[in-house]
């Protein structure tokens, strides 16, 4: 039986979510159709697929929809045994998998925030992009990641999948929005295993080139600022920019979406 | 400290979660109470430096954080017994999307009714009406949302069940109105020793409630 024949994606060319898939059936070896989804006026297809969410991606897998890019890699992982994403160890896999949600729970929004805003607001966006990647970069350092090339060991894995599809845009808005948010004093180990993985072929054929991603970003910036709206714009194609305020510790401790 | 280690708050569905994945695998633990209104624990501070948050599982001294990626260890860890995942791919993929959708959609919601009001709040009910018809839709007629077995889908959504009253005083609607296969479903879960016996009384989560309106400054 021939599964691979059998696979769409619905993405849209800038989604990191989007990328994130296409690189994980790229590194399985797998062929699939792709059809580019407009992720503004929502197609048919996509209300069909992601009636809870109309967004990209969309795995269509035989015709059944797989949605939610974690999800959907950890599917890949499922369905096709060889070049193995999630580690085999459960601890292993707890441990990537939190990275994972740290890394769209809070890295993602602080990012998407330092590009929806400016001044005072900005800066503190930046403050909290330096923040949570000083955690990460700790773990690198000494912690669970240490002395690993990838966070996958010595090939790439899910955290990799997930952390470095959407790390293109800290360069990209370190130059959109003249800011430093990933200096490599600060941070060797991270900016280390970035270039790394933006080496990596199935990533380069994966990532779109860096001057259309520019075009892109100062485009969404300037109709941001033409519109002259709040600083809570959420910008589409990356993770929305809504980082948590400073709710009280109890019912964060007890009510928090990342419980 | 025993091989097993649950940080942990008595009302804290999250944790409960974890409670409920425990008891289902027949996994013996210590449970230790965060107290969480004041000051944390070095140990907590220790397992969970990013979130500083519980539910924490401490398994042989590794901290696991995130109620639904603990439970999912729980899950691989003692996979002997009761599995709460399902083995095909497509049916886990099912099961991931929809413990998330509770994490993402239906809690958040939820945690609006009670914390605004007015307008917001109003907004907020609609919502969540919603919401809980996307959940009478999924779970249909079955038994659980896991299918005939009580699953990972369950586990995640159990705990919300004691905060049904709550969302329902404050915001001023009937949950079985909405969604009566649902609340069905949550009797049926009460029925499992498991979740009867992690799960807080609705009355003390309202008085929970009112607790964290005051410190929230909703009145």
């Amino acid at each position: 039986m021939d599964q691979h024949s059998s696979l769409k994606l619905l993405g849209s060319w800038a989604d990191s979510h989007t990328h994130r898939v296409q690189l994980a059936l790229k590194l399985k070896g797998l062929e699939f159709d792709y059809q580019e989804e407009d992720v503004v006026n929502i197609s048919p297809a996509l209300v069909l697929h992601n009636p809870v969410y109309k967004m990209v991606p969309v795995l269509l897998h035989k015709d059944r929809p797989v949605v939610e890019s974690v999800v959907i890699l950890q599917y890949i992982d499922e369905t096709w045994a060889g070049n193995p994403l999630t580690p085999a160890d459960p601890f292993e896999r707890a441990v990537a998998r939190f990275w994972c949600h740290f890394a769209e729970d809070k890295l993602a929004p602080a990012v998407g925030a330092v590009f929806s805003s400016s001044g005072e607001g900005q800066k503190a966006a930046v403050d909290q992009v330096h923040e949570n990647l000083k955690l990460l970069e700790c773990e690198m350092r000494d912690g669970a990641f240490k002395g690993r090339r990838f966070f996958g060991g010595d090939k790439i894995g899910l955290l990799d999948v997930v952390l470095g599809c959407g790390s293109y845009w800290l360069a990209v808005f370190e130059e959109v929005m003249e800011v430093k948010l990933v200096d490599p004093e600060s941070f060797p180990a991270f900016h280390a295993w970035l270039r790394d993985f933006e080496e990596q072929n199935e990533v380069k054929e994966t990532i779109p080139a860096i001057d259309k991603l520019l075009e892109y970003a100062r485009g969404v910036r300037q109709m941001m600022l033409s519109l002259s709206s709040s600083t809570s714009t959420s910008v589409p194609a990356t993770a929305a920019a809504n980082a948590t305020g400073n709710d009280d510790v109890a019912v964060d401790a007890i009510d928090g979406s990342s419980g | 400290m025993k091989a097993v280690v649950l940080l942990d708050f008595w009302a804290s569905p999250f944790g409960q979660r974890c409670r409920i994945a425990l008891a289902e695998k027949g996994v013996e633990y210590e449970y230790r109470e965060e107290n969480i209104l004041g000051a944390k624990s070095p140990l907590l501070l220790k397992s969970n430096p990013v979130y500083k948050k519980v539910p924490v599982l401490i398994h042989d001294g590794k901290p696991v954080c995130e109620s639904l990626i603990i439970v999912q260890y729980i899950d691989e860890a003692w996979p002997d017994h009761a599995p709460l995942l399902p083995a095909d791919p497509y049916a886990r993929a099912q099961a991931c999307f929809w413990a998330d959708f509770v994490d993402m959609k239906f809690n958040e919601c939820g945690s609006r009714l009670w914390k605004l009001k007015g307008e917001a709040q109003a907004a907020a009910k609609e919502e969540f009406i919603g919401i809980l018809k996307l959940l009478e839709g999924e779970l249909g007629d079955k038994k659980y949302f896991g299918g005939d077995a009580f699953g990972f889908v369950d586990v995640a959504l159990a705990p919300f069940v004691s905060w049904f009253y709550s969302y329902e005083t404050c915001a001023g609607f009937s949950i079985e109105e909405a969604a009566p296969k649902v609340v069905a479903w949550g009797k049926r879960c009460m029925e499992r020793e498991s979740v009867a016996n992690a799960l807080s009384h609705p009355d003390k989560i309202y008085e929970m409630v009112g607790v964290l309106k005051k410190k929230f400054g909703v009145e």
